[in-house]
């Protein structure tokens, strides 16, 4: 038991970090990391939006009606960004400044909403508490991660510290906003990179089909009127929002293409690297439970 | 009051571009973009439901909200007005319209919470340029026709993508980040030109 909720915790960080193998937020993902703080902030404050949501709904998951559950559970969303808006507003106005716009439209993240539906409203409230709080740190720390690597390299700090300010010249495009499409893609290639060294499936496509609010990402191959998307199309949406392909063959041709995987990883990213590998160590921990190698439905 | 408004619009297409500079609307950005047709589509649905959504919000928030002291509930209001406003629209157009309900049918329900639309109903209340409903409601279009651009310009590249022989590493997800990223450089090139 103790182990179940542990590793319902865990898994939020590593196996199915919500920016990396779930794709999910990618909006605050590219807009707030121009700076390692600004990440900490968006991350934060989605954690503790995430957190209150994800007991509210897991309290009213018998009282909703199936219906009306998405109407239901955005309202309870946006009830604590609004508090968690008001908060930051009165206590960090500098966060509130630097997130700007993209701290009430957490009521939109994707994170939030997906783990309402796939997650709080099934379960009980311990193992919803467990799972946002490990869903918000893996969102703070992937955001953190991204924001450090964009303000090094185009301005020389971290956390606003000079690192390599005066001694290279920073590369101002990265705290631009094509930096971020950039760093956000060479991040996806590198957990695809640890996800098949672990034997797990890469990440191809954008994760939104999981949730209800966004589950367009993948229109072509929603077939009209399927919007009130009972159960049945739940699964399927589970299963071609992370469309994650199925695939050895990939794996054995990423083998053959790429026979020196650490090189590449190393010269992709010198400035992540630390932090990645770190990552990488930690999920090599964890690697047992995910011989399956699927991102797995919650059950 | 011309003047202004061309600078409104066009700062929304090209300068303050929603996708590609605000990062407004990227579920939608890469998610439909894999073919030109379909992209066209979104790219229309998400304009009128800016246009619709500024039309309805701007007025609650300065007749509504403001009088009665409660702006700090304009994101509650705001979401559930334009997730009530979108599945209205679906169901008239569904009755009266059938042609473009089949066209931009499937598009309208994923539209509810794309943070574009709940995006540009806000930004209208912190952009500096926009005084008046008219303002707003050319931001509007600026931007939904920002989206528009954006989203069949980059159709056009993953459609060159498909053809292209890519690291696998790269395929899929990365690849098409790094793409817009380029088309999102390509875009900074217009900075400056809209005062």
């Amino acid at each position: 038991m103790a182990d179940n909720h542990l590793s319902t915790f865990t898994k939020g960080i590593v196996k199915e970090n919500p920016v990396l193998r779930l794709v999910l937020g990618t909006c605050p993902t590219l807009a707030v990391t121009t700076a390692a703080f600004n990440g900490v902030g968006m991350g934060v404050a989605a954690t503790l939006v995430l957190l209150g949501s994800n007991v509210v709904i897991s309290l009213l998951r018998k009282v909703i009606p199936d219906k009306v559950r998405i109407p239901a559970f955005i309202t309870i969303i946006a009830a604590f960004v609004t508090i968690i808006q008001m908060l930051v507003k009165a206590f960090a106005p500098a966060i509130d400044k630097s997130l700007g716009i993209f701290l009430p439209l957490i009521v939109v993240n994707c994170i939030i909403l997906a783990r309402a539906e796939m997650f709080a409203s099934k379960n009980s409230v311990l193992p919803s508490i467990l799972d946002a709080l490990g869903m918000g740190v893996g969102f703070t720390a992937a955001l953190t991660l991204m924001g450090m690597i964009r303000e090094l390299i185009g301005t020389g700090c971290v956390f606003g510290l000079p690192i390599t300010a005066g001694a290279i010249e920073p590369m101002l495009i990265f705290i631009l906003p094509p930096g971020g499409f950039f760093v956000f893609g060479i991040l996806v290639v590198l957990s695809n990179k640890i996800a098949v060294k672990m034997g797990k499936k890469p990440v191809k496509s954008l994760g939104c089909g999981n949730c209800q609010g966004c589950k367009g990402c993948d229109a072509e191959g929603y077939p009209a009127g399927e919007e009130t998307a009972p159960a049945t199309s739940e699964s399927k949406s589970g299963a071609t929002g992370v469309n994650i392909t199925t695939n050895q063959e990939v794996a054995a041709a990423e083998g053959e293409l790429f026979p020196n995987d650490k090189a590449i990883t190393e010269i992709a990213a010198p400035e992540g690297d630390a932090v990645v590998k770190a990552q990488a160590k930690e999920a090599v921990d964890t690697a047992t439970e995910l011989k399956k190698g699927e991102v797995s439905d919650d059950k | 009051m011309t003047s202004n408004i061309i600078t409104i619009v066009l700062a929304g297409i090209l300068t303050e571009n929603m996708v590609l500079a605000k990062f407004l609307g990227i579920c939608p950005f890469l998610g439909v973009s894999k073919k030109s047709n379909t992209a066209v589509s979104m790219g229309i649905a998400v304009t009128l439901v800016m246009l619709m959504a500024t039309a309805v919000t701007y007025p609650i928030q300065v007749y509504i909200l403001d009088p009665f002291g409660v702006g700090y509930l304009q994101t509650i209001v705001f979401i559930l007005i334009i997730a009530a406003l979108v599945q209205l629209v679906e169901i008239v157009l569904k009755r009266y319209i059938p042609p473009i309900y089949r066209a931009l049918g499937i598009y309208l329900p994923l539209i509810t919470t794309n943070c574009a639309v709940l995006g540009i109903t806000m930004l209208n209340f912190t952009n500096a340029r926009i005084t008046n409903y008219v303002e707003a409601l050319f931001n509007a279009l600026g931007a939904g026709l920002g989206f528009l651009l954006a989203i069949v310009i980059f159709a056009g590249v993953r459609s060159r993508l498909e053809k292209s022989d890519i690291p696998e590493s790269l395929k899929g997800l990365p690849i098409t980040l790094i793409s817009a990223g380029i088309v999102s450089l390509s875009f900074l090139g217009f900075a400056g030109i809209v005062g």
